[in-house]
């Protein structure tokens, strides 16, 4: 395969997101892999600086256009697609994240190209990209080639790590141009979560409940846990959704990416999207009734059992040997 | 049984209707109904407003919520008034239709029935994976299509459940030992549907019954045996106008009429003090009383206590009548669990161990009493773990 | 107001998913198909906003196991007409599936012109691109994802519409009508319908079946799947075995060890 190994840098409210480096790390090896070179992509208004970061590719496209100020998938893709038009690399990685989901699909269907989703690694296998893709959920595995000179990939959090994807080099940037048209989509405002009365990012122990909780009354089990062990509560999705914690204490793609010391996921099956919010924790206990559950896969240590049975039992294991350390 | 009333427009039609015509407003039911004074319409005050035209505002409030099917209104009622049987489920499933939102651990419920077979949402293919830990053979009639005298109708908590698995290994040993006939389903079971019926959704009840009489028919048996006393429930009064026409046995009863075989294999003396907790099904709708105490009686070791309100009138764990998925309600409403009020009477009864014969009542009454701080002196056992565990191996 | 909901059946993961013998694909033998799950927030929205300002809600799907449950489901909850597109191959990828719901919907009369085309905003299936983006982009419509709350205004010319961010962010938007939006979650969590409603919809309604369209040469190469297998992760937890107080005391122990409390 000819042509650039191209990876997007997802801005986002001025800064670059973690996923960014990831791909990088993961461009790089793809790029190193076919003997090409690996050009970062930077699209936005006044934000040249942060090209800087971006070392670890070869080469740096920077678009700025004040109406690439903020993310509308519609004006990235357009974006992308007439660099790609001109300069045809051989490979595209977009992040599959909130900011930039629908960009992929959106740059290879304005392309007439195919694109490949969910994927989690690629290889080279003579000579050719196999992406390795996680579906269903996390249940299934399947790797995938696609045909043709470009290959535009939708990459999961979390394929490679993110300090790979950094570098001291300063890389060549080139500022280029495009043309773009109003969108139909325009971005009025922000809203900001309420400062909560807990910022999870800073806690060293959380307690995460998932759907196996059951109900809003049993958090306060999770709560007594937390609290002998000097943490707080947090929840996956489901359990926000259905008001049992409020926003500030979601944990996931559309909430908090935390790196306690410990983390305890109660009745969380472990789908990606609440992993890549969790997974870079120093220490995970998962307690899940179904043997499978996937997050069995990124836990340290797992107990298959009713969390309803376990948890009570944990919090006294804790006071019992709490308070017997300190009659000691 | 006569056909039933499918409507409440269909009900003045018919005897159950004409019955409710003659309440005397004396409130026998609501008086020893579990949650008659939390509830806006118990269910003297539900006929006094279908006879005042007002049946309307009974079914947008939730107080129907709070009723758990545990047949005490009608076994006290004067009239003999059919409610829990008849009026009850139909003005349910008004209240269904017209609830703004229904608690959504209910939903779940009804929608992993409708679309599992079981309430938990586990997949049908799993069903029997407890039959490899049986210690005896099972024969599953997919596999093995020989008649077979007995149909064990193991039901949903049995099959998925830990505890329920404890309950279905003794019972299978038993049966093993008293050279039973029988066969099971396996994974073509599905939930009998009883809980659909009283607990709001006949649709999803006749769904359900449908499509266990078409694998009944596809086997010989003379009886059904049911785990399930709720099951037992449905087969009795629901599936006889579907052509229902097998012999229908729960097991406790049914071991019950082989005590004179079950005698002689209890050979293992257990110390307990052991009270016996009534269901509802097998109870006051079925009237089997003496029979689980005759099998306790049995087992060596064993000394019976009596609960204060015992026979007619126990008091439900609360699981019946969809109440098994609306703890969290009971509790956002403030309400006092049953099954919590009844394992106080368990803890001051003296016994050691809490008998029962409902799978709903194993992981109810646990729960309970770890609540309580119980767990540590009582312990809850179905009758069959009870008969097993005095069997040698 | 005219809403157009675009469903799609998915694997249901409950039961265990079997690898087919070629190696390539899901087993069919066992397999049971449910809705999408963020498809039925989709409806879920639409119903909301029918509620809320009048109008119709229209479904299309394309023809698949146990669709019709889906269907009759719709019809239960609210929706005014439900369409099917029918004879189709088997095992479309969402790109060929989006080409045909686009063509379906320029073709079949009634379900253009539509105010707002809503479905979810990814499935667990979609290996090859999102319904949302590549049909709005077949019909020329501006598309915005990952919404979880939608309102029309006065006008109707218009939808604001809040999408999610990281870190419970919220943006909100203004999208022209008529538009595609991928729904993440509808504002309440999808309504109840009793059985016996969905059986009286199979009773009094019609699902409008109407032929796959021909399509010309989408133009663009497909992927090749190499290899299907179910995911052996790298790592995975020690599992510690026992009842609730044996196995608390063991995970005490490890709190403990690395001065955790």
């Amino acid at each position: 395969m000819t042509g650039n190994v191209w990876v997007v840098a997802e801005q986002w409210r001025g800064h670059l997101s973690e996923i960014t480096y990831e791909m990088l790390a993961l461009g790089r090896e793809v790029a190193d892999g076919l003997g090409v070179p690996l050009t970062a992509v930077l699209a936005g208004c006044g934000i040249k600086e942060l090209a800087q970061t971006l070392g670890c590719a070869d080469s740096v496209l920077y678009v700025d256009h004040p109406l690439l100020t903020e993310p509308i998938p519609e004006l990235c893709a357009e974006t992308l697609a007439q660099l790609m038009e001109a300069r045809k690399p051989c490979a595209l990685l977009v992040p599959l994240t909130n900011v930039s989901l629908g960009i992929g699909t959106l740059v290879s269907i304005r392309l007439g190209n195919s694109a490949v989703n969910f994927c989690k690694d690629i290889q080279i296998v003579d000579g050719k990209l196999q992406v390795i893709c996680v579906m269903y959920g996390g249940k299934i595995e399947v790797a995938v080639e696609p045909a043709g000179d470009l290959a535009i990939v939708g990459v999961w959090p979390g394929a490679r790590s993110a300090d790979k994807g950094r570098s001291e080099r300063s890389p060549a940037i080139e500022e280029v141009t495009v043309t773009l048209e109003d969108s139909r989509v325009r971005l009025k405002r922000y809203i900001d979560p309420e400062a909560g009365d807990v910022d999870l990012t800073k806690q060293d122990v959380l307690v995460a409940v998932g759907r196996g909780i059951q109900s809003r009354d049993n958090i306060a089990l999770a709560e007594e846990l937390a609290k002998t062990l000097g943490g707080a509560v947090a929840g996956s999705r489901p359990v926000i959704d259905q008001g049992w914690l409020p926003l500030s204490r979601q944990v996931g793609k559309s909430g908090l990416s935390v790196k306690p010391k410990l983390y305890v996921a109660l009745g969380i099956s472990g789908a990606p999207e609440h992993i890549e919010g969790m997974k870079d924790s120093a220490l995970i206990i998962a307690v899940n009734s179904d043997a499978g559950a996937p997050i069995f896969n990124v836990a340290h240590y797992g107990i298959v059992g009713d969390v309803l049975e376990t948890l009570p039992a944990l919090t006294a294991a804790i006071e019992t040997r709490k308070t017997a350390s300190h009659h000691a | 049984m006569a056909t039933c009333p499918a409507t409440l427009e269909e009900l003045p039609r018919y005897p159950e209707g004409k019955e409710i015509l003659t309440c005397l407003q004396c409130g026998m039911c609501s008086g020893t109904c579990p949650y008659g004074d939390v509830m806006d319409y118990p269910p003297r005050r539900i006929i006094a407003m279908m006879r005042a035209g007002m049946l309307e505002k009974v079914f947008t409030s939730d107080s129907l919520l709070s009723c758990v099917a545990c047949y005490a209104c009608m076994a006290k009622c004067p009239r003999g008034i059919q409610l829990t049987d008849v009026l009850l489920p139909l003005v349910k499933e008004q209240t269904l239709t017209h609830l703004p939102e229904l608690p959504s651990e209910l939903q779940k419920a009804l929608q992993n029935m409708l679309r599992y077979g079981n309430p938990m949402g586990e997949p049908s293919r799993k069903r029997a994976a407890w039959v490899k830990t049986a210690g005896v053979p099972i024969r599953i009639f997919s596999e093995d299509r020989r008649p077979a005298d007995a149909l064990w109708f193991v039901e949903c908590y049995t099959s998925y459940y830990p505890r329920g698995q404890d309950n279905c290994r003794a019972t299978a040993k038993v049966f093993h030992r008293l050279g039973i006939d029988f066969a099971i389903l396996g994974n073509e079971e599905k939930c009998a549907g009883e809980c659909g019926r009283l607990t709001w959704e006949p649709g999803l009840s006749e769904t359900l019954m449908d499509y266990n009489m078409a694998v009944f028919q596809k086997y010989q048996f003379n009886r059904i045996v049911t785990s399930c006393p709720h099951a037992h429930n449905a087969f009795k009064n629901r599936y006889p106008a579907l052509g229902f026409n097998w012999g229908l046995e729960h097991t406790t009863p049914f071991l019950g009429k082989h005590l004179a075989q079950l005698k002689p294999l209890l050979t293992r003396k257990l110390n307990y003090t052991v009270t016996y907790h009534d269901s509802c099904c097998l109870g006051r709708q079925s009237e089997f009383y003496e029979a689980p105490r005759q099998l306790l009686r049995a087992i060596p070791g064993v000394k019976l206590v009596e609960m204060v309100h015992n026979r007619v009138n126990s008091i439900c764990c609360g699981g019946g009548g969809g109440g098994m998925w609306l703890d969290t309600y009971f509790k956002a409403k403030g309400y006092e669990r049953l099954s919590e009020r009844r394992a106080k009477e368990a803890g001051a009864s003296g016994a050691d161990v809490l008998a029962v014969s409902c799978p709903y009542e194993v992981s109810r009454f646990e729960d309970a009493l770890k609540v309580l701080g119980y767990d540590k002196r009582l312990i809850v056992r179905d009758v069959t773990e009870l008969l097993a565990e005095a069997m040698e191996e | 107001m005219h809403i157009l909901i675009l469903l799609k059946m998915v694997p249901d993961v409950v039961e265990d998913l079997e690898i087919a013998p070629d190696g390539k694909a899901l087993d069919l033998e066992y397999l049971r198909m449910i809705l999408s799950e963020s498809d039925d927030h989709a409806l879920e929205q639409a119903l909301l906003l029918k509620e809320r300002h009048g109008g119709k809600v229209t479904v299309l799907a394309l023809d698949a196991p146990e669709v019709d449950d889906a269907l009759f489901t719709a019809v239960a909850k609210g929706a005014d007409r439900v369409v099917k597109v029918v004879g189709m191959d088997a095992g479309l990828t969402t790109r060929q599936a989006a080409r045909v719901l686009a063509q379906a919907i320029q073709s079949q009369t009634g379900l253009m012109p539509a105010d707002l085309v809503l479905t979810g905003v990814q499935a667990i299936d979609d290996l090859d691109g999102l319904i949302a983006p590549l049909v709005a982009y077949e019909l020329g419509l501006p598309y915005l994802d990952i919404i979880t709350r939608v309102s029309f205004d006065a006008l109707g010319q218009l939808v604001q519409a809040i999408k999610e961010y990281p870190g419970g962010v919220r943006g909100e938007f203004e999208v022209k009508l008529p538009a595609v939006l991928g729904i993440q979650a509808a504002e309440k969590p999808p309504r109840y319908v009793p059985v016996a409603k969905v059986r009286t919809a199979m009773k009094s309604q019609k699902i409008d079946c109407t032929p796959v369209p021909t399509l010309a040469d989408g133009g663009w190469l497909p992927i090749e799947v190499v290899e299907m297998k179910r995911n052996e992760p790298a790592g995975h937890a020690e599992m510690l075995e026992g009842d609730p107080d044996q196995v608390s005391g063991r995970l005490c122990g490890i709190l403990a060890e690395r001065g955790l409390f």
